[in-house]
This record gives structure tokens, sequence and C-alpha cells, in this order.
């Protein structure tokens, strides 16, 4: 039992930790809250879908290919509409909230309603861990949420195009005067932001059906585990995503399957009220609240 | 070095816009009419409409109380904006009203006379002690807040099972005559925007106007800003409790769609289309809105998707808003003047 709930924590802070980890990037760069992601996520699991079965490529081909052609679209969505309005916080929010909710409805309007619309694990099958029974693809999960941080940590620490993002996010003047493009960084992390949520849907989606509300589901969860880890904080994000997994686990199983969703949403207004920067947030502190 | 001559537009204040304006005489019947009538075409529209009831149908009267209600929501709104905090959830202020009708008329018996003018006054307050300690935050982080708060009372409240749980509370008394009803939410409608209009543009809302271009300038002037961001949430909340109370008697029903998306969009929406910081914007937005969302209806889902791509379009397109768009049109022509280029070769 306690193996058991251990494991199936774990495998729960993954899946946050990747969903977030678009979010929390673009958030964190940007300050693009984008109100997309969650409909950037099911639009990725539906493409990866309509590769697989209208072309008929094998999967990780079709799964490669969704990520790059996500981070496009990412980056096009910040040139065709967040350009306009960038700076403008409220345009900025309504402007990627109508675009996640049309992209969400459209799905829905076209029908990609039923059971039929899932994704195929990257490995079938399933070990036995200290006597709790997992599945390869939830493994797999943990792995791709490991390296993906690692990966992230060492991209915004040690190579010059994360150093510009993180100088342009601390203080755009000073960045803008040596030299650092803020439209060409903002729509950078745009790109990965869409690239990584993209990542988290072909990861994460066939461990069931593609359900149209996923869209909604997939950014709130995202904002909880941005807001408590703290933005632009690898770490954070990696603690932020243990507490909330752990938490939702614990919620689910002894109060009951509907208190999951009072976890995260509690999360997010008691984080926000008693330290919006979250656990690990530094430089924006001061612009947050007076 | 060489000139070349090219165009560009001007705008200049019409004649008649100047007449008005500065000269406090009567000059001409044209002049009066120019000044009066947008605001008495307004008025008179709301004052006629209910009265249609055999034209229009009580179909599309139910529309125009909907429509009433998003406006008193956007109102709400639009004041919260001018000192500074952009709510993503005004579903949270109109599901509160919505709750505490509900419950005093459920539980007690209370008749609409009463619950109504309760919910507004109570729940207000209520919404203001809610939000105090989240009113240090600034820009996104409150909006943020805002967004997951009536989200989080809903779950809430599915979850523990209290005020109804998920089957809500129903069988309300209903408020009596729509005619009357719908005369009722229009005086409440008008009584918000020119009390709005004048709170604004008065010493007190200057405060309020101040705390949004520049929060440490006025801190700096020696005033509490938390205590006038609070007297701002609370006099915002006002029109929006109103409106939840309200449509608790309409429908006859309070239950967790009282706290739904939709209401935060809505208003968020009218406001977008109609230009922010004008208080009529957000009135004019909800009512082009409201009824094309109606007329969409037989769409399907569809309507939600032509909604939304129409909603983008002005965010990026007109991002001043439809009223500010108009009312310059108004008052002002564009012409093409010359204007002499200088190059340096």
């Amino acid at each position: 039992m306690v193996t058991n709930f251990l494991i199936y924590g774990l495998v729960n802070s993954a899946i946050l930790m990747l969903s977030a980890i678009g979010f929390s990037l673009t958030f964190g760069l940007s300050g693009v809250a984008n109100f997309a992601h969650g409909a950037m996520y099911l639009t990725a699991g539906f493409i990866a879908w309509m590769l697989i079965n209208y072309l008929g490529l094998s999967p990780l081909v079709a799964m490669l290919l969704t990520v790059v052609l996500m981070g496009i679209l990412g980056a096009l969505i910040y040139r065709i509409i967040l350009m306009p309005v960038r700076g403008i916080v409220l345009s900025e929010v309504i402007s990627t909230f109508a675009l996640g909710v049309a992209l969400i409805e459209f799905f829905r309007w076209k029908g990609f309603t039923s059971f039929d619309f899932s994704l195929p694990p990257f490995v079938k099958g399933s070990i036995e861990i200290f006597g709790v029974t997992i599945d390869y693809q939830r493994l797999i999960i943990i792995g791709i949420a490991l390296i993906i941080a690692l990966f992230l940590w060492y991209f915004t620490h040690y190579t010059n195009t994360g150093l510009a993002l993180r100088g342009m996010a601390q203080d755009e003047y000073t960045a803008l005067s040596i030299g650092i493009e803020s439209d060409w960084a903002a729509m950078l992390s745009l790109g990965l932001g869409a690239a990584l949520a993209s990542v988290a849907a072909v990861a994460i989606l066939p461990l069931g059906i593609i359900s149209i509300n996923l869209g909604y589901e997939i950014f709130l969860i995202a904002l909880a585990v941005s807001v408590l880890g703290g933005l632009e904080s690898t770490l954070g994000l990696f603690v932020g995503s243990l507490i909330l997994g752990y938490a939702m686990v614990i919620a689910s199983t002894y109060l009951g399957p509907q208190w999951g969703q009072v976890v995260y949403l509690g999360a997010i207004v008691i984080v926000l009220a008693i330290k919006p920067s979250g656990l690990f947030g530094k430089y924006k502190e001061l612009e947050e609240r007076v | 070095m060489r000139t070349n001559l090219s165009h560009r537009k001007e705008r200049i204040d019409r004649g008649i816009k100047v007449r008005s304006d500065d000269i406090f005489v009567l000059a001409s019947m044209r002049d009066l009419l120019y000044v009066i009538l947008p605001k008495a075409i307004v008025i008179l529209a709301m004052l006629i409409l209910p009265l249609l009831k055999d034209v229009v149908g009580m179909y599309w009267l139910n529309v125009l109380v909907t429509t009433l209600v998003v406006i008193l929501l956007a109102l709400s709104w639009d004041l919260l904006a001018s000192a500074g905090l952009v709510s993503l959830g005004q579903a949270f202020f109109f599901g509160v009203g919505s709750y505490i009708a509900g419950y005093l008329s459920f539980k007690f018996g209370w008749s609409p006379l009463f619950t109504i003018p309760t919910a507004t006054l109570v729940g207000s307050i209520i919404c203001a002690l809610f939000l105090y300690p989240v009113l240090r935050l600034r820009g996104i982080y409150f909006g943020l807040i805002t967004f997951a708060l009536p989200l989080l009372l809903a779950r809430l409240i599915e979850a523990t099972k209290v005020l109804g749980g998920t089957e809500g509370m129903s069988a309300l008394p209903p408020i009596p005559g729509m005619t009357g009803k719908l005369y009722l939410l229009m005086f409440v409608v008008l009584l918000t925007l020119f009390g709005f209009r004048r709170l604004i543009s008065s010493n007190y809302g200057l405060v309020f106007q101040g705390i949004r271009d520049n929060d440490r300038a006025v801190i700096a002037a020696g005033y509490n800003i938390q205590w006038y961001k609070t007297q701002a949430v609370f006099i915002a909340a006002l029109p929006a409790t109103f409106a939840g109370a309200f449509v608790a008697h309409h429908f006859q029903f309070v239950g967790v769609p009282a706290f739904a998306m939709d209401y935060s969009i809505l208003p968020l929406t009218a406001v977008v289309v109609g230009g922010a910081g004008t208080f009529i914007g957000g009135a004019l937005g909800a009512v082009i809105l409201m009824p094309l969302s109606e007329i969409l209806r037989e769409f399907g889902s569809l309507r939600v998707v032509i909604y939304s791509l129409l909603l983008l379009l002005f965010s990026i397109g007109l991002p001043e808003g439809l009223f500010k768009y108009v009312k310059r049109k108004y008052s002002q022509i564009e012409r093409l003047t010359t204007m002499e280029e200088v190059k340096h070769d």
C-alpha cells in the first residue's frame, strides 16, 4: 500500500511537471501568461493522432514531427497574435484565452470526442517494482520529465541563448541595451513552450483517451504547479510538482476523487495570497505587489 | 538636401463639438441635439424595450435580461480596472450574490424584496473581505487569483455538499411581472452607469485612477492605497452581487453554475469589444454581443468558436474598443494635410 502510494504519487508528480513545464517557461521568460497552454497540449495530441491515423506515419516519427510543428505554431502565434498587443497584460490574456477556447471548441465541434482518440504508448507492457505493477509508459514519463528538467536547467544556465532569455526576463531594458532582441526572445520562449506542451501531450496522452476538457484542465494544473514552485525556477517546478502530485493523490484517495481538483485550485489561491513569487521565485518580487 | 511634399492624416474636432463644449449658451437646436441625442437614445431605448413584450416575444425579453446582467458585470469590471485591479473572475461576485440570496430565501423563506438588497450589501462586504488579503497583488497576479477563485468555490461546494451541493437550491420565489422586473434592472443599470461615470471623474475616483497609473506615486502622496482598493472592490461588487441575486430569483434556482466561467468571460468580452475605461463601452459591447450570441446558437458548438475568434479579432485589431472609435468619429473629422518631408542625401 505504501509503496503503491509512493510510486503512483511519483508518477502523478512527473505528469504534473511535464504538463506545467511549457507554461512555466513561457511565463517565466517572456511574462506572457499563455492561457492557450491547455489548448496547445490538446492540439498536439490531435495532430499526433491525425499524423498516425491519416498519414500512416509510425508513432515515434509522428510524435517527433508533432513537437516540431507545435514549436513553429507557438512562434507563429507570437508573431501574429501576441506581437500587436505585447505589453498590454489584459490584451495578452484575452487573446491567448480566446485562441485557446477557439481551438478547444473547434475540436469539440469537429466531433473529436469518442473513445477512438487515443495515442499508442511508446512501449507496451508492464513491470513489477517492489510488488507494484506499473506499465512502461508511466516509467518513461518519469524519465522524460527528469531529462527535460535537466535539459532546461542546463539550457538556461550554460548556453548563450538560455542566458539571453533569462536576461530578458530579469531586466528587459538592460538586456535590450546589450543587444538582445525582445521580440526574438519572446518568440523563442513561446515556441519552446508550445514544443514542451506537445512533448507532454505525446508522453501523457497514451495513458488514456484524449478528452476535450483536458484542454481547460491542463492549463489550471500548469498554473498551479508554476505558481506554487515559483516562476522561472526549475528547482521550484520540481518541488512544486512533487508537493502537488502527492497532495492530489492523498486527497483523491482519502477524501474522494472530486477533491483532487480542489487541491490544485486551492494551491493557486493560497500561494498567490501568501507568497506570490512561489517557493523558489526570486526576481519578480518587486513587480508583483506593492 | 531636398524636400518633397507628402500627405498625412490630421484629426480635428468638429465645429459643432467645439461650440457645444465651450459655449454654454444655447446656440441652436442642432447644437443641443448634438450633445443630448446619444444619451437620450440609449435611455429611451431602454425605457421602451420592456413595453414591446408582444412584438419581440418572451424569448427575446429573456435575452434582454441576460444582456442587462452582463452589462452590470461589465460595469463592475470596469470600475475595478479603473483602480488597477484587472479581474478575470466576475463570476466570483456574481456567485456570492446569487448564493446569499438563494440561501436566505431557501432556508428562511424571505421574499425577494428583502433577499436582493441584503445579498447586494452583505455580498459586497464579503467580497471585499475575501479579496482584502490579495489586494497587494498587481497586474496579472491579481487576475490569476480572481480567475481561480470562483472555480475553487464551485469545486468546494460540490465536494463538501454544503449550500445544496451539486443539486443547488431550487424553487425560489420569483420576482413577479416581466415588465416590472425589466424596469428594475434597467433602473439599476442606468444608476450604476451614470453613477460610476460620475464617481470616477470625482476627486475620489481620481485616487483610483492614480492607483491604476502609478501606485507608488499615490503611496508617496500619503494615501493608504490598500484601503482605497478595498473600497473600490466594495463599490464594484455592488452591481455584480445585485445581478447575482436578481438572476437567482429570475431563474428561481441557485447552484454551482453561478460560479461558471461564463459569467467571467461574457463581461470581459463585452468590455474588450466595447472599450475599457469608459463604462459605456462595456454596455455597448454587451448590447452587441449577447443578441449576437443568441443568433449564433443555431450553429451549435461552433458558436463558441466564432465567438472567441471575434473576441481575438477585436482585441488585436481594435484594442481601444468600439466605443472610443465611434466617439472619435462622432466628435472629430479626419482630413489629409500636406507636410514637408526633409531628406538628407
